[in-house]
């Protein structure tokens, strides 16, 4: 697979950026300094890296309530998504969303649902609009293996194979929605399975190793941009953390035991892929350090630009329900 | 008036409403089952596959949250679609579109994105089609923030609001009640639009108020037809849109009279003739003769057996009735 130099230590950025940022807000939330719920993507950075390059503007992206790494991989500014965290005015959703719902719609990354499966739905329509519109604009909508247990994924897929959508379907399959594992969720030997259902390609891929997942996007976008239609993605991985910060199984091993846990972090994707890299010779401790230093200049600047930020008014929770204020 | 004329059914006038809106905006389009090749179980979209072509009337398999999901993304990325679920019980398929995705994602985003969709669907009993295709549900829409709600009852406001919702940049929830499809009325050639937030007054009296929605309407200004016979005075209030609400023209007419009847279709209880009352009570409470009267359905599922569902469905003699409790009070 050809692929630059630029783009290799592109992706390898992204990664660390999305693992800072992630443990930033750990550490954060731990303080009481992040008000509401969070869902971290720690241990599946390879998966929006692996989008790195591959997506262009005026591409659409949808997502759900563990987005950090997708908005990141995006390109979307650290200071707002801090100030989103913080339910600063200043935030990309001026405060009405949160850690769940940081979304850009200007940039095309149009919303982050929090109730699973509901981005599969939402993602026929902005397919369907580039083709209505005949741009040739691919929409990535990314879910977790959860999604794939609801109604709303079976009529999405089904829905974006008849109309040959232009839409990549992105699973991360961590393996677990909150407790349920995915093996007793399902009899298929693997989500990627479920494609077929819908006549569309289905492929699962390592989702620990970004060029693997790079591949992947590469072959989907492509086929979906030259209108071949929709594809179905599932990248194997694996979250650190618990499902949300506070889950009582990351201390407690209530429902991951310890040695699969242990297993998955060995299989760190960012490790893997600095091993890949040093042995490529693109990479070395020195840039590893450049690297570091350059992303914890980001986010400590971030995080001051979110304290700085003022708190929305009150007084202005009516305006955004509509167009206007009538009818609040 | 000095406009001409023509007398048309409330199907009709929603087929002109959407009609020249497809001719006049290319990004309108028209999403749902059975819309295109069939054209509407009512016959509603008779043609327009023919006229505009299937990539923008177009046919769905039968999966009621990926038509809501489709129009919403769509309606996010430049497009003003047209969803339609075939009957308004079929929304327990996509409640969560519905009130979780296009309601809020205007606001979910600090206003950074508008999702100018419209859900159209009928709605109501009468054709003894039983619990499950006969509902009245408005009160539960009119709960959630974010959904727009028009409730025509002629064909004139059929028209006019539906024009309103389509080029209105907020998602619209158009209900059509099935027993007012083929009544008939006056619309103008020319064209126009209906603001919402707009009440019109169907009936002016002195006497008593009573507001009433969709196909209620008419019952009500037969009823005051028959009241004025016997020398009672009734001003018949028809909201036209639910959100957003006009509640000014309603204190007026409360405050004139003093005495109001609420009556719509829904069940009683917690129903939308609840938060008209509530509004009455708060905001005009000195002016009132009397207690308010609501009457709706009664709390059971829509019967099929036509006797228990012309007892289930309010008519002009409960109407009547109704008035004439609360002005001997």
């Amino acid at each position: 697979m050809e692929i630059t130099v630029e783009d290799l230590l592109d992706k390898y950025k992204t990664m660390v950026k999305i693992r800072r940022f992630e443990e930033k807000v750990s550490e954060l939330f731990a303080k009481g300094k992040i008000p509401g719920f969070l869902h971290l993507s720690i241990g599946q950075e390879a998966v929006p890296a692996g989008m790195r390059n591959v997506v262009k503007k005026g591409d659409y992206l949808i997502s759900t309530h563990r987005a950090h790494g997708h908005m990141i991989a995006w390109g979307l500014d650290l200071s707002k998504m801090f100030a989103e965290l913080f339910g600063k005015e200043t935030g990309y959703n001026r405060g009405r969303g949160g850690s769940m719902h940081i979304c850009d719609p200007n940039s095309g990354a149009l919303f982050a649902s929090a109730i699973v499966g509901a981005g599969t739905v939402i993602a026929t329509g902005s397919g369907l609009s580039a083709k209505l519109r005949k741009t040739d604009q691919v929409t990535i909508c990314f879910m977790g293996d959860g999604a794939t247990e609801e109604g709303t994924f079976h009529e999405g897929l089904n829905l974006a194979a008849i109309w040959k959508l232009p839409v990549v379907f992105v699973v991360e399959n961590n393996m677990y929605a909150i407790s349920m594992c995915v093996k007793n969720a399902m009899l298929c030997e693997k989500i990627s399975d479920r494609a077929k259902a819908y006549g569309m390609p289905g492929i699962t891929v390592d989702g620990n190793d970004v060029l693997a997942v790079h591949k992947a996007f590469k072959d989907a976008v492509k086929r979906a941009r030259d209108g071949g239609g929709p594809t179905l993605i599932e990248c194997l991985t694996y979250r650190h953390h618990g499902h949300w910060e506070g889950d009582p199984d990351y201390t407690a091993e209530v429902y991951r035991k310890r040695e699969e846990v242990q297993e998955w972090l060995k299989r760190d994707p960012i490790k893997i892929f600095e091993i890949k890299l040093k042995e490529m010779g693109v990479l070395n401790q020195q840039i590893i350090e450049k690297i570091e230093k350059e992303i914890q200049v980001e986010i400590e600047e971030a995080v001051k630009y979110a304290e700085r930020s003022p708190l929305p008014d009150p007084e202005k929770i009516i305006e955004d329900v509509f167009s206007t204020t009538d009818g609040v | 008036m000095g406009y001409d004329m023509k007398e048309i059914t409330m199907r009709d006038a929603i087929r002109e409403a959407l009609w020249e809106e497809m001719e006049r905006d290319p990004n309108v389009f028209l999403i749902g089952e059975d819309i295109g090749t069939l054209g509407n179980i009512f016959g509603i979209t008779t043609n327009f596959i023919k006229k505009f072509g299937k990539e923008r009337v177009r046919d769905t398999p039968l999966s009621e949250s990926a038509i809501i999901g489709c129009a919403i993304g769509a309606a996010m990325t430049g497009m003003r679609p047209v969803a339609e679920i075939m009957y308004m019980d079929f929304m327990g398929c996509c409640f969560d579109t519905i009130c979780n995705q296009a309601a809020k994602i205007r606001f979910m985003s600090g206003g950074k994105v508008s999702v100018p969709m419209v859900i159209r669907t009928n709605c109501g009993a009468g054709f003894q089609a039983a619990a499950q295709h006969s509902q009245s549900w408005e009160a539960i829409f009119m709960h959630v923030p974010g959904i727009k709600i028009a409730i025509p009852s002629t064909p004139y406001d059929a028209k006019g609001l539906l024009k309103t919702a389509i080029r209105g940049d907020d998602p619209v929830l158009f209900l059509e009640h099935k027993m007012l499809y083929f009544t008939k009325g006056f619309i103008p050639d020319e064209e126009y639009l209906i603001p919402f937030g707009k009440a019109d007054v169907k009936r002016e009296g002195k006497d008593v108020t009573i507001v009433a929605t969709l196909a209620v309407i008419p019952k009500a200004i037969r009823a005051a037809d028959i009241l004025a016979k016997e020398g009672i005075d009734a001003e018949v209030i028809d909201p036209r849109t639910l959100v957003p609400l006009d509640k000014q023209t309603i204190i007026n007419s409360v405050k004139k009279t003093g005495r109001v009847v609420i009556v719509t279709e829904e069940n009683k209880r917690g129903a939308s003739s609840a938060e008209i009352a509530s509004i009455i009570a708060e905001e005009a409470w000195n002016w009132l003769k009397a207690p308010i009267k609501r009457i709706g359905a009664p709390n059971t599922p829509v019967p099929f057996s036509p006797p228990l569902e012309n007892y289930y469905i309010p008519n002009e003699e409960k109407i009547i009735n109704a008035v004439k409790e609360i002005l001997s009070t």
